[in-house]
């Protein structure tokens, strides 16, 4: 009789990999093994996950892996990726923070930008304050494996009272030639009464296998600060990111947070967000344009603990092709949590006919005094608008471009960033062509 | 201009236009009134190539090009341009920019030269001062949070920049004050020419106190049931349409 050697799951390669490298990871071993004990439990999401039913990461981790990728960029490979010209630039290849490629001249007093390994080697009080306080390991999955796995990534502190003029941009290049995993994580924590702007950017280049990237930033926002962010995803066809976003704020803070999704064959977006105090204002924006067989899937979750906070949430997608895209958002607004503003929309347009939306709006209201919203909308592209525009001498395609453009532009004018309205600008015409 | 022969239209199965005739040479105003439902929407927007409107019958010979064959686009582009009854609204394209696209593909489409930037400002500014449109209008996005009557100013502002053949104005006039009619009307005698032609649909006459028809017809049920010279406006303003109504079925 023949016997048939069952190769080892995905889950079991990644818990033996823990065990052998544990010891050669930085930090603390127990903090990580506890981790791994919750990603043992919840294992990689299938269908029957409710959270992660409509995207498919245990389907696309039944290929083979491996868990590191060896550096291979040059100055010459990054620089077009360096689209913000006056900018502190952080280059993280494969997960690891690469000093070299980075432009870090010149900080202004109060900025510290460094890697992961460095700051928990220096033993900085507000790392060991604020590492790993955030992304609950039980929560996810992915949170646990990032927790457990994490070789490096970026720290970076704004001290109190200090503003930061410059954005300070990370980007996240991966490069592989075999399939890799992949667990960057970033610490950012912005003190009191400081203000920064902060781009995340992810990107693929030179690479010939599919890169499964498990990122996570947890972003500390003290009373009085004033923080913008921006995820711009581009990685293409070869990427995979599963990206986690974990952002505490503390009362009179204003956080801005933008998502664009402009390709990646599947963007699992976990973004959360705890108003942890009063007069709070968060803003949440999100754009995706999917095509091909794209899966994008952004999971938003807005935590109002304390009264009179503001949230305001607005997600815009243009789906085409046989792409997939989610939108499940959730609102929390907590029994303390009176005089609540909370607002959620997304909208989306479907080009093709076998093209999927799936939109899932949540909420959960403890409290009795507080305006929530939500809505969402999906169609085709207006006929009546396409007819009229028509009528003055636009061809379809034109017609179709213009309409394309002005319902993104609704998220794309939220981005405060000159240089980078303008390059998301122009990448997104040439998606329309 | 034009030639319409027997042309029959339906929606959803449903026939709108029963057999329209109608001859329109170039500087000639053309009024075409009628009771609601009589159709005069539904052949605006055949004549502008709305695909919703299948036609059934019938020809439309546009200075000897066969109009139905051609797209919304192409029509515009050959110089045939209606003004909306209701204008739609497009948050987030803004007049000026689609006014400069829409001239960009009527001009590639004919075989000229781009214009200059400097050019097409200077005819922007020329053309909202002949409908008295603010120019802080001109530059939100198209018909967003416009009044009525800003919507229409904005329709007539729309023909002035694109300089059409054969304007249609479908009851440009509703729900306008006398005084914005006034510039509207002003606006569009100051477009005619002897080389182009005006249809104005519309259910009342006083429009045309401002614009002189030199033909009026009435369209009920589908059909041109009568037309004569622009008295016959006053006519159907002081007994209504019920009179027309007696005609036919007498």
């Amino acid at each position: 009789m023949e016997t048939v050697t069952k190769t080892s799951t995905v889950k079991d390669k990644l818990i033996l990999e823990f065990e052998i490298s544990k010891l050669f990871l930085f930090g603390n071993t127990k903090l990580r093994e506890q981790a791994m004990g919750s990603f043992y439990k919840q294992g990689i999401p299938n269908r029957k996950h409710e959270e992660y039913k409509y995207t498919r990461t245990d389907v696309m981790l039944k290929e083979e892996f491996y868990f590191s990728a060896n550096k291979n960029c040059n100055d010459e490979q990054i620089e077009h990726l360096k689209f913000l010209k006056d900018a502190y630039v952080v280059i993280v290849e494969n997960g690891v923070f690469v000093e070299g490629l980075s432009n870090l001249q010149n900080f202004p007093q109060g900025l510290t930008i460094c890697s992961l390994v460095d700051a928990e080697k220096s033993n900085s009080p507000v790392f060991e304050k604020h590492y790993a306080q955030y992304a609950d390991v039980n929560v996810d999955p992915f949170i646990a494996l990032n927790t457990a796995m994490t070789k490096d990534g970026v720290f970076i502190h704004v001290a109190k009272n200090t503003i930061i003029e410059k954005p300070i941009h990370i980007i996240h290049v991966s490069t592989a030639f075999k399939n890799t995993i992949i667990h960057p994580r970033n610490l950012i924590v912005v003190d009191e009464n400081a203000q920064a702007k902060i781009i995340e950017s992810f990107e693929t280049i030179d690479s010939t296998a599919k890169i499964f990237n498990n990122a996570l930033t947890e972003i500390v926002i003290d009373e009085l600060a004033i923080v913008d962010h921006y995820k711009i995803q581009d990685e293409n066809e070869l990427g995979y990111l599963v990206n986690t976003t974990q952002v505490i704020q503390r009362k009179q803070s204003v956080f801005s947070t933008h998502t664009i999704t402009l390709s990646g064959s599947l963007v699992r977006n976990n973004l959360t967000f705890v108003l942890d105090g009063e007069h709070i204002e968060s803003h949440l924006n999100g754009l995706y344009l999917t095509t091909g067989n794209q899966v994008v899937d952004n999971h938003t979750v807005v935590d109002h603990c304390k009264p009179n906070c503001n949230s305001n949430e607005l997600y815009k997608g243009i789906v085409d092709g046989k792409s997939t895209a989610t939108f499940n958002g959730k609102i929390f607004v907590r029994k303390d949590a009176q005089k609540t503003n909370a607002f959620q929309s997304n909208k989306n347009i479907l080009l093709s006919e076998s093209g999927t939306i799936n939109t899932k709006p949540q909420l959960e209201i403890y409290a009795d005094d507080v305006k929530c919203s939500h809505g969402t909308s999906t169609g085709k592209l207006d006929e009546d608008k396409l007819f009229y525009l028509r009528t003055r001498g636009l061809s379809l395609t034109s017609a179709k471009k213009l309409l394309m453009h002005a319902f993104a532009s609704e998220v794309i004018d939220t981005i405060k960033i000159v240089a980078l309205r303008e390059y998301i600008e122009e990448k997104i015409s040439k998606t329309f062509e | 201009m034009i030639s319409i022969k027997n042309l029959h239209a339906s929606i959803d199965g449903k026939e709108i236009l029963k057999g329209i005739n109608l001859e329109i040479n170039a500087g000639e105003v053309h009024a075409i009134m009628g009771p609601n439902g009589s159709g005069k929407s539904t052949l605006a927007a055949v004549l502008a190539g709305r695909s919703e409107y299948e036609v059934t019958e019938g020809e439309v010979s546009y200075n000897g090009i066969d109009l139905l064959e051609l797209s919304a686009e192409d029509r515009a582009r050959e110089g045939v341009f209606l003004a909306f009854q209701y204008p739609i609204e497009i948050p987030g394209v803004s007049n000026v920019n689609f006014l400069k696209t829409a001239i960009g593909e009527i001009r590639a489409y004919k075989g000229l030269k781009p214009m200059t930037a400097k050019d097409f400002i200077a005819m922007l500014k020329e053309k909202q001062k002949l409908v008295e449109l603010d120019a802080s209008l001109t530059s939100r996005s198209v018909n967003e949070g416009f009044s009525g009557g800003e919507k229409k100013r904005n329709e007539i502002f729309q023909m002035a920049m694109l300089d059409p053949k054969l304007a249609i104005l479908d009851e440009t006039d509703s729900g306008l004050d006398i005084d914005a009619l006034r510039i509207i009307a002003n606006g569009v005698n100051k477009l005619k020419s002897k080389d182009n032609a005006t249809i104005i649909i519309t259910h009342y006459q006083r429009l045309l106190d401002y614009i002189t028809p030199d033909f009026v017809h009435v369209l009920y049920n589908g059909k041109i049931v009568k037309s004569g010279p622009k008295e016959l406006a006053l006519e159907l303003e002081e007994k209504g349409y019920d009179f027309i109504k007696e005609e036919i079925e007498a």
